[in-house]
């Protein structure tokens, strides 16, 4: 499965599918189930207290991983239910959609999760979800001063991120 | 014309009341299906708690590498969700017909006991008619 072509932030950012839908929240995890970014910029609900909706959120996306795993129609044999898979094993899903919101996801073949969540009638987000990896790693991975495994405390990177979800948006 | 792998519907607890394949590699045997549609109830109901806004009803699409699941959810609670080629249009339209095969040939035959495993041959031969005809003439619904 072919990730990243180059490894220069590319220079142009994919259009805006659906003008005037913002962006609700995003979450980065790395391959433990840290939780090194989560940034809300419209989020009117919350259900569940900070940690809980974090490990909430972690564990629906490994039980989903290992439920497509599983489901997977074109391959003969699969592995159990519940058994970890490497990044990149396996059929992974890309979004899902509900009636009130979009979650698009993508997982690198290093174990970071990227997860954008925004209106439901956004389309396919995949290479906005690459050209915000490019973002971590450019401002966050390549900053000498970050300890992997840390939430993340990039300003530069902030910024960035911030700019771009509002010109998808 | 895009293929449906197989269709499964869960009562509202979560279990495993019926599941056909129409041509997936990998057929799952009964104890696989039943984990899948209890996972796939998990998710449903754990997808509404993380929702930014108010009124979440549930997960209604999945589009994974190899396929895209769609998900009807009944007033009632039941579940119908059908695992077809990725880019299936008119799925929804077939979940509703396919709601509406339910009712008839299942709710209303005084035999059938609700929440258990559907056995009812006319509902399995009308629902085989609908997947194979052409889409179009689900469209005119």
């Amino acid at each position: 499965m072919q990730f990243f072509g180059g490894s220069d932030i590319s220079p142009s950012p994919p259009a805006p599918t659906a003008p005037g839908n913002n962006a609700h929240m995003i979450y980065v995890f790395n391959r433990n189930g840290v939780c090194l970014l989560y940034k809300e910029w419209n989020r009117p609900l919350h259900t569940l207290n900070e940690q809980q909706d974090h490990k909430l959120m972690f564990g629906l996306l490994f039980s989903l991983k290992s439920l497509t795993a599983k489901m997977d129609p074109t391959s003969a044999d699969k592995g159990n239910l519940g058994v970890p898979q490497l990044p990149g094993q396996g059929c992974s899903f890309h979004s899902f959609r509900t009636n009130t919101y979009k979650l698009s996801f993508m997982e690198t073949p290093s174990g970071i999760k990227i997860i954008l969540v925004t209106h439901p009638k956004t389309g396919d987000l995949r290479d906005s979800l690459k050209y915000i990896y490019n973002l971590y790693v450019e401002y966050v991975v390549k900053n000498p001063l970050y300890t992997p495994g840390a939430p993340v405390r990039c300003e530069l990177f902030n910024t960035a991120l911030d700019q771009y979800v509002r010109s998808i948006a | 014309m895009a293929a449906i792998y197989n269709l499964y519907i869960i009562n509202k607890s979560g279990g495993l009341i019926f599941y056909k394949d129409y041509g997936s590699a990998g057929r799952m045997d009964t104890n696989d299906s039943l984990r899948v549609a209890s996972l796939w109830h998990s998710m449903h109901a754990i997808s509404q708690q993380l929702s930014p806004v108010l009124g979440c009803a549930g997960i209604d699409l999945l589009e994974a590498d190899n396929f895209d699941l769609h998900c009807f959810q009944s007033l009632t609670g039941t579940k119908f969700f059908v695992v077809c080629e990725p880019g299936t249009l008119h799925m929804e339209n077939l979940l509703k017909y396919m709601y509406e095969l339910y009712t008839d040939y299942v709710l209303k035959n005084p035999f059938y006991e609700m929440e258990m495993p559907i056995r009812c041959e006319l509902f399995e031969i009308s629902l085989s008619q609908a997947i194979q005809k052409d889409r179009v003439a689900l469209l005119g619904r």
